[in-house]
């Protein structure tokens, strides 16, 4: 067993920590939120809930999640794609690394000054200090760097192993940072060209409606960059895990590639409910997210293939007699495991808030906060808790013990139980009317307010088990860096025998990109162009 | 590419339901009018609205037999007009535009749930049919005092 | 042309139609409460 290169493992390491860091304060400030809305504390004086809001938001959805990412891809590009970083591969992911952390701490400052209280989408014409819009610059430009490393590394492999397939690690890598490279064209373009100037003073009006398009068309493939990592953990290095094998390579990268092509040209669906935007494109871009949904249920299949051929391999029978063989006690299977489970609820809610008109049920309730909490917060962050648990020991050179296993399944099922308060309170409640993004009220006691009261506290005690469940990973975190040293293998997954060969058309990077590039254009340009004609502009306003 | 059977026939009936739910939304909204708000587009200049017909005269009028529209403004923090009422079986055509920053604009208990954005102007039309008394909210963070930021419409 | 075995993957079918039946119930359950409100 060949062990990780020791200086790449810092470089991932440093990844990892930062996450984790970023996830303790961010889970603080959401405890502190929930315990707010369910009447169960008033903040002092100095701390305003949107402030905390705000930094929740940005800490966990943009810090923690990328922070994680790039580590996690850094770590399988080393090891994949050629077993060590090349020296410019290396010296892009700490430039990228010292960029974004550069970036994240003027932004958490300037949010706990009070500056910048406009939450992680801070939506036009509210006007944060340009220092805000300068640290998420640095943080997007940041991971650009990161991304270039991954893609030269790749090319580098790709012209020294010519005609072979591609590891699917590094192949999987590639596509998510692709995604992540063209989604975040749309930000910079709206931070760098529109807001920095503005809120410097330098331009006296902004665009809002433009600038709210350009965020989505953002904002849509980020949820897709934080679950295409997750799922190169179920695809890849599941398999490995249970003793099994990955059901099918080419079936895998088509999927990724569907994503590719699918979860950018549809930013509309998170604008559904405003003016500005005709319903024939709003339609539209309905259409192509329905389009996204089908890698999904591909992944679905393949996932459930994966079980059952393994089981049936290890001698099981009947329908589900796979679920008996698989390891539920490791927790580098049973995490990522909750995560995809709950990817169901978590997806079909997904379905049914970007079904256009229907859109208006759930728009800016707690219901769409309880959404995102089973995506991102529970099938992603239990993957990525659940991949921690081998890849700090690889990267280290220590090894997981059973104590630490056995801590690993409380704190996933802590997750669990909290998540399943939290979100399924949230759900109900926003159903019931109750609105997103609003710090403690009854609207003057108004009966349908005084209704969604024991939900919210609901809420508070689920965001309470999340708080100690939070403190428990990174306990755990902490105590794997301090595992007893020892050799943990990479867990990388052979494909089954009876998986065909990988047609090269998947291979084809300036075909794909090309069609993905296409259907931006065709989803955007006349909406776009409409908006340039004859949207107006506004001034800028601090509201808190 | 080679597809287990029974994949093929899964993805069939995942992408057959995909297809009925686009069906279903995409006849109600482009055959029966149920689409998402704001289908006109006017816009208005933000800085102007208290100048600006019909904003300057913000109001609940009646403009049939039990049709009634309501020219609103949502401000921080909070809407003008406030209180409205109106029989029931009334239908209101909402016209709502912003004096500042981006609001929301959602009647609890029905599906009138708009973005209001400044420089634009968001229309949806209803029809009351039960009585009561409808709690309005910005549903769209707007500063330190959103989470005041509301109404009634009385429906008798 | 020769045609392999296809391994049995009755199990992994049942659970994906449950999953679809679960997306299908969710989606109506709100598209019902979207027309009741309308």
């Amino acid at each position: 067993m060949k062990s990780f290169d020791r200086s790449d493992g810092k470089l991932v390491l440093a990844h990892i920590l930062f996450a984790f860091a970023a996830l303790l304060i961010g889970g603080l400030a959401g405890m502190l939120q929930g315990a707010v809305r369910g009447g169960t504390l008033t903040l002092p004086a100095n701390i305003g809930y949107y402030e905390l809001l705000t930094a929740h938001g940005v800490l966990m959805g943009l810090i923690f999640t990328t922070y994680f990412i790039i580590g996690f891809l850094y770590s399988g590009v080393s090891h994949t794609l050629g077993g060590k970083l090349l020296p410019a591969v290396k010296k892009l992911g700490w430039i990228g690394y010292i960029v974004m952390s550069v970036g994240t701490i003027i932004g958490v400052i300037v949010i706990l000054l009070g500056k910048a209280s406009v939450l992680y989408t801070f939506y036009a014409p509210m006007k944060a200090s340009p220092w805000f819009y300068i640290a998420l610059a640095l943080v997007v430009i940041g991971s650009w760097l990161s991304g270039f490393g991954i893609f030269y590394q790749y090319w580098k492999w790709k012209k020294t192993n010519s005609g072979k397939l591609s590891p699917l690690f590094g192949y999987m890598s590639v596509v998510t940072m692709l995604l992540w490279q063209i989604a975040t064209i749309g930000v910079a373009v709206e931070v760098v060209v529109q807001l920095i100037p503005w809120s410097f003073g330098w331009v006296e009006q902004v665009n809002v409606v433009l600038s709210r398009t350009l965020f989505w068309y953002f904002g849509h493939p980020l949820v897709y960059f934080w679950l295409l990592p997750a799922y190169i953990c179920w695809y890849v290095v599941i398999p490995k895990i249970i003793g099994g094998r990955i059901f099918s390579d080419s079936l895998a990268r088509l999927s990724f590639m569907l994503f590719l092509l699918f979860s950018i040209p549809v930013g509309f669906h998170h604008q559904l409910m405003e003016p500005g935007i005709s319903s024939f494109w709003k339609f539209l871009q309905v259409v192509l997210t329905f389009m996204v949904i089908v890698p999904s249920l591909m992944t679905a299949f393949s996932m459930f293939a994966t079980f059952e051929l393994n089981g049936r391999a290890k001698g099981t029978k009947g329908l589900f007699g796979w679920v008996k063989v698989l390891p539920w006690k490791d927790v580098r299977f049973f995490a990522p495991f909750m995560g995809m489970l709950i990817f169901i609820p978590a997806g079909a809610g997904g379905i049914i808030n970007a079904s256009n008109q229907m859109n208006a049920v759930v728009h800016n309730t707690l219901w769409v906060t309880g959404h995102f909490h089973l995506t991102v917060a529970t099938s992603v962050a239990l993957t990525f808790f659940g991949i921690t648990y081998w890849l700090i020991p690889t990267v280290m050179g220590r090894v997981l013990t059973p104590r630490m296993n056995r801590l690993g399944i409380i704190q996933t099922i802590l997750w669990c139980i909290g998540m399943f308060f939290m979100s399924g309170s949230m759900h109900t409640v926003g159903l019931l009317g109750s609105p997103r993004r609003t710090a403690y009220t009854t609207y003057n006691d108004h009966p349908d307010a005084i209704l969604w009261m024991p939900y919210h506290v609901a809420m508070a005690i689920g965001g309470f088990i999340l708080l100690a469940a939070v403190l428990l990973i990174v306990y755990n975190v902490i105590a794997l860096m301090r595992a007893p040293k020892g050799e943990t293998e990479y867990p990388i997954g052979e494909v089954s025998d009876a998986s065909e060969p990988t047609p090269r058309f998947l291979e084809r990077w300036g075909m794909w990109i090309g069609i993905a590039v296409a259907l931006i254009l065709f989803a955007y340009t006349i909406p776009l162009i409409d908006m340039l004609n004859t949207t107006v502009t506004s001034p800028g306003y601090v509201t808190w | 590419m080679h597809l287990h059977r029974l994949e093929k026939i899964w993805l069939s009936i995942g992408i057959g339901m995909l297809a009925v739910f686009l069906i279903v939304i995409g006849t109600m909204a482009f055959s029966m009018g149920i689409k998402p708000p704001s289908e006109h587009h006017h816009t208005i200049d933000p800085t102007k609205v208290s100048e600006t017909a019909p904003f300057d005269q913000p109001g609940l009028r009646q403009t049939g037999d039990n049709r009634y529209e309501a020219v609103m403004v949502a401000y921080a923090f909070g809407f003008e007009p406030e209180k409205m009422e109106v029989p029931v079986g009334a239908t209101i055509d909402f016209t709502v535009t912003s004096s500042d920053v981006v609001h929301g604009f959602y009647v609890v208990g029905t599906n009138i749930n708009l973005m209001v954005v400044p420089g634009e102007i968001s229309h949806l039309s209803h029809t009351f049919d039960k009585p009561g008394e409808y709690l309005i909210l910005c549903n769209e963070y707007c500063g330190t005092g959103h989470e005041y930021m509301a109404t009634t419409i009385v429906v008798k | 042309m020769h045609k392999k075995d296809e391994p049995s993957l009755k199990g992994t079918f049942v659970s994906v139609l449950l999953l679809g039946a679960f997306i299908l119930v969710s989606w109506l359950g709100i598209f019902f409460l979207f027309m009741a409100r309308n």
